[in-house]
């Protein structure tokens, strides 16, 4: 094995590994081995970050189809493989939750195979070099996502949250393909990689489609107003799922996306004013939500949401010091929002409630998880010695050096404090009150188990690490940032600036989130004014669509076996009348063949049955009419040298008739049924059907092609398939691959019959 | 009704149409025959047995299911393509080897697979659609 293709592999290990997921996921002793897949994952992307640190970017790629020249590619550059590693080491900490949070749950299994899908998607999404993989990937996401939060399938608001988060993000990942596909035009290459280097699109006429595309794709994947409203809903997920999913990875993609596709579309005032004005209203909406729930997980969720706007933000701007800034707050939110959102799973899983307001003094009884959940909600808060305090100041630093005129920077930055005080509340009211005050559910709580606190304390403890020696991060984060702006970024994170206009700010936000979070009960009394709630947007759409096709589907779907027979026969007759005037030619046959005595005996009998089923006066004499009809083209099948089909032919019409004999019982009385409008009419539509096929016929006659591939066929195929009766080697082997579509066919509509047949009866034994 | 000239008739047929339909799929590749009228013939055989000993002898007188046949026969059809993605050519290629004893020598390969499969698809169809047809409209009288 190449070493390329050893890169491919372990890259696409979650997949490979599947199988053993859904074994080992099984069973809880055996499932411990889990996280050792996701753990070997992170060392290979820090080892795979260190090369890309000291010799750049690389690609690596196996072939795929090669008769199509396709290969599957992946391109390793700082911001995928910074991204693969976040993947990879939120994962190791979620399975190792997930594994004792699902402990005997029976479809712990399938839900180990739906997380490990789920892992290997994202991968490919952030790691894909290929536009179209990328897309496949991102669809693969929200699909695994589909399972992951339905995963407690027997709830209906399960079910529901599930299809809405679908719904929005698979619609957005459809104007993802239009994206690529016109990328593909624009830039003359689907490879990541080779777009990227060939620079920006800003003067491509297709350029403002490609951004409007990109921006449905990115803004409905993480959760952007107004499509926003999903996210809250998915936290009908198991724990694990909404802190990997909706907090960590998954709703990042569409950031990522954004990213990726700056040094592309970027610069331009259609991409920097709708990012920057989508995820200001993301972020401030987000945050003021979150303060007005009181379940652990809706906070969190809005508190994403609100985080989210902050990333787009961040990226929109897309300045060397604005692009760090993201990418700093991108992982300080993944430590402290993942560990907040196990920690709420932690008090769930111990109390038997999610209820803010219901929860309290838990320090005592569960210390460890009430750890976790300090390290992470002070990080959120922002206070300093934590990587959320860095993250923050970053923040500030980048809107206050923008390029505007004073009152707009005022105004940026005071959006951005506010959004922050009440983003630091939220992860208080998160974190801290239920760990706070006199413990309120029962005294008997204990702590949870050390695999339901690790996580949540180890991404505290990396949270906390980092911010105290936030230089060990500059690096990385200087490789990611490089990918996106396409210059060398230094980027040096310190703690300490000095007395600066910053420091101010961070102080004055860590005020207001105290005030906001001792007065959290006055603070939820507070309205959401209805006109942002653009959940209805989606329901009236869904309901719209089913009122549409509640209005179509009679017109089209008559449940008439007749209409829709007649349908066909008058499409097929207009349409091939009109092919066939077009083309101004008489058909005449070059040789016209005298006809026997015996097969104008033949044809005149197929003639007389076809009249007598016309005006048969019972259903017995239709049906063997009919028949006299079948044997009669069967026997001029025999009489003009095609046994085999004269074969078929018998044999289908003695079952046919048998079949309609055991039909008979189920049909109603023979009777007089159309009037004589309908009469004429369906005379009229037969006539000309009669008449199109026999020009039809006269026209393969006057056309060449048939005695060439009867000759074709006859030389060749005693010597390359060994069989001398064409038309059976034409079956089994030339067009081998057509049989066995018809023999599926034929399957499906024999079960699709005896369904039918049996709807609403016993089965019999 | 059961009519005894129709039961003696077919137990003299039935042995004779059954040798004829695989008579007809082994020579399908060279003269006229083939998977698909050998599997019409045997399913032809089976209804007239059917409708001279009645719907549930004839089952018995099947001894598999026919829904085993539906299944058996496409998953059969599928097979015979695979042999070839194993030697690296594409799916669904044919292979032939030469069988002899004496003077007699046959061109085996996996389009005869494949026949054999279509063969027992078709009957399994034929059978499936009349036999369960048969037993909704009989059980109503």
């Amino acid at each position: 094995m190449s070493s390329e293709a050893l890169h491919v592999a372990i890259i696409l290990a979650p997949f490979i590994l599947l199988p053993f997921a859904g074994w080992v996921g099984r069973h809880g002793s055996r499932a411990r081995l889990l996280p050792v897949v996701p753990a070997a994952l992170t060392v290979y992307f820090i080892y795979a970050f260190s090369l890309v640190g000291t010799r750049g970017p690389f690609r690596v790629s196996v072939p795929w189809a090669s008769g199509l020249n396709l290969s599957l590619s992946f391109h390793l550059d700082g911001l995928s493989v910074l991204f693969a590693t976040l993947i990879t080491a939120v994962g190791t900490l979620i399975v190792v939750y997930a594994v004792k949070y699902l402990a005997g749950h029976p479809h712990a299994g399938r839900f180990q195979v739906s997380l490990f899908a789920f892992m290997g998607s994202m991968l490919g999404v952030v790691l894909s070099d290929n536009l179209i993989a990328v897309f496949v990937f991102w669809e693969l996401t929200g699909f695994t996502s589909y399972l992951l939060i339905g995963f407690d399938h027997e709830r209906q608001d399960a079910r529901r949250a599930a299809t809405q988060a679908l719904v929005v993000t698979a619609g957005g990942g459809l104007a993802l393909l239009a994206a690529a596909i016109l990328l593909g035009r624009a830039g003359g290459t689907s490879s990541v990689s080779e777009l990227l280097d060939r620079g920006s699109l800003a003067g491509d006429p297709l350029y403002a489609g490609i951004v409007c595309l990109i921006f449905l794709a990115a803004f409905t994947k993480s959760a952007q107003y107004p499509f926003h409203f999903w996210l809250p809903n998915a936290m009908q997920a198991p724990t694990p799922v909404s802190a990997y999913l909706h907090s960590a990875t998954m709703v990042k993609a569409g950031v990522y996306l954004i990213a990726r596709m700056t040094p592309l579309l970027g610069g331009t005032m259609l991409w920097t004013g709708t990012i920057t004005v989508v995820g200001a209203v993301t972020m401030i909406g987000g945050s003021y939500r979150a303060l007005l729930e009181t379940d652990l997980k809706r906070v969190l969720a809005y508190s994403t949401i609100s985080a989210l706007g902050v990333l787009m933000l961040l990226f929109g701007i897309g300045t060397p010091q604005a692009v760090t800034a993201g990418l700093v707050y991108l992982l300080a939110h993944a430590c402290y929002k993942g560990a907040l959102f196990l920690v709420a799973g932690a008090v769930e899983h111990e109390t038997g409630t999610r209820d803010v307001t219901a929860l309290g003094g838990l320090r005592r009884s569960m210390p460890a998880t009430a750890l976790a959940a300090a390290l992470a909600a002070v990080s959120m808060a922002g206070a300093p010695l934590l990587f959320g305090f860095i993250a923050k100041e970053q923040f500030y630093d980048s809107l206050m050096t923008l390029n505007l005129s004073d009152g707009w920077k005022t105004i940026a930055v005071a959006a951005a404090v506010v959004a922050s005080a009440c983003l630091g509340a939220a992860g208080l009211m998160a974190g801290v009150a239920p760990f706070a005050g006199r413990q309120t559910p029962s005294p008997s709580v204990h702590d949870a188990p050390p695999a339901l606190w690790i996580g949540p304390l180890v991404l505290g403890i990396v949270g906390m690490l980092a911010g105290i020696f936030p230089a060990l991060a500059a690096s990385p984060i200087g490789w990611a940032a490089a990918s996106v702006t396409r210059t060398a970024t230094p980027v040096s994170l310190a703690i300490w600036h000095g007395f600066t206009t910053t420091l101010a700010l961070s102080a004055l936000t860590l005020a207001g989130s105290l005030a906001l979070f001792v007065y959290r009960d006055a603070v939820r009394q507070l309205a959401w004014p209805r006109a942002l709630r653009t959940e209805r947007l989606y329901t009236g759409t869904l309901s719209g669509i089913d009122a549409i096709s509640r209005g179509i589907a009679p017109a089209l779907q008559s449940a008439s076996l007749r209409s829709y027979v007649l349908t066909v026969l008058v499409t097929v007759v207009a349409f091939v009348t009109t092919a066939l005037a077009a083309t101004r030619v008489f058909p005449t046959p070059r040789r016209w063949t005298t006809i026997e005595p015996h097969e104008g005996v033949v044809a005149a009998l197929i003639v007389a049955g076809a009249l007598s089923a016309v005006f048969a006066r019972s259903t017995m004499a239709a049906v063997l009419s009919l028949g006299t009809v079948g044997y009669g083209v069967a026997l001029m099948y025999a009489l003009l040298g095609a046994p085999d089909l004269a074969m078929t032919q018998f044999a289908v019409e003695t079952l046919t008739v048998v079949i309609f004999v055991l039909v008979f019982s189920q049909l109603r009385g023979f009777g007089d049924l159309s009037s004589r409008v309908v009469k004429a009419r369906d005379a009229l539509v037969a006539a000309a059907v009669g008449t199109l096929v026999t020009t039809l016929v006269l026209f393969v006659g006057a056309s060449g092609t048939t005695s060439r591939l009867s000759s074709y066929f006859a030389e060749t195929s005693p010597r390359l398939a060994h069989g001398r009766n064409v038309v059976n080697v034409i079956l089994v082997d030339f067009r081998g691959f057509d049989t066995l579509g018809e023999i599926t066919v034929l399957v499906t509509v024999a079960i699709g019959v005896r369904a039918l047949l049996l709807m609403g009866k016993e089965r019999r034994p | 009704m059961r009519s005894s000239i129709l039961q003696t008739a077919t137990r003299v047929l039935m042995p004779l149409l059954l040798l004829f339909a695989v008579f007809l799929l082994l020579r399908g590749h060279n003269e006229p025959g083939g998977g698909f009228v050998g599997g019409l013939v045997v399913a032809a055989s089976m209804v007239l047995y059917a409708m001279a000993y009645g719907v549930d002898a004839g089952r018995r007188a099947l001894l598999v299911e026919p829904a085993t046949l539906l299944g058996g026969g496409l998953l059969l059809a599928l097979v015979s393509g695979v042999p070839a993605v194993l030697l690296g050519r594409p799916f669904m290629t044919a292979l032939w080897t030469r069988l002899g004893v004496g003077p007699a020598v046959l061109d085996v390969g996996t389009p005869l697979l494949f026949d054999v499969g279509v063969f027992l698809t078709v009957i399994g169809v034929v059978l499936t659609i009349v036999f369960t047809l048969a037993d909704v409209t009989l059980s109503e009288h």
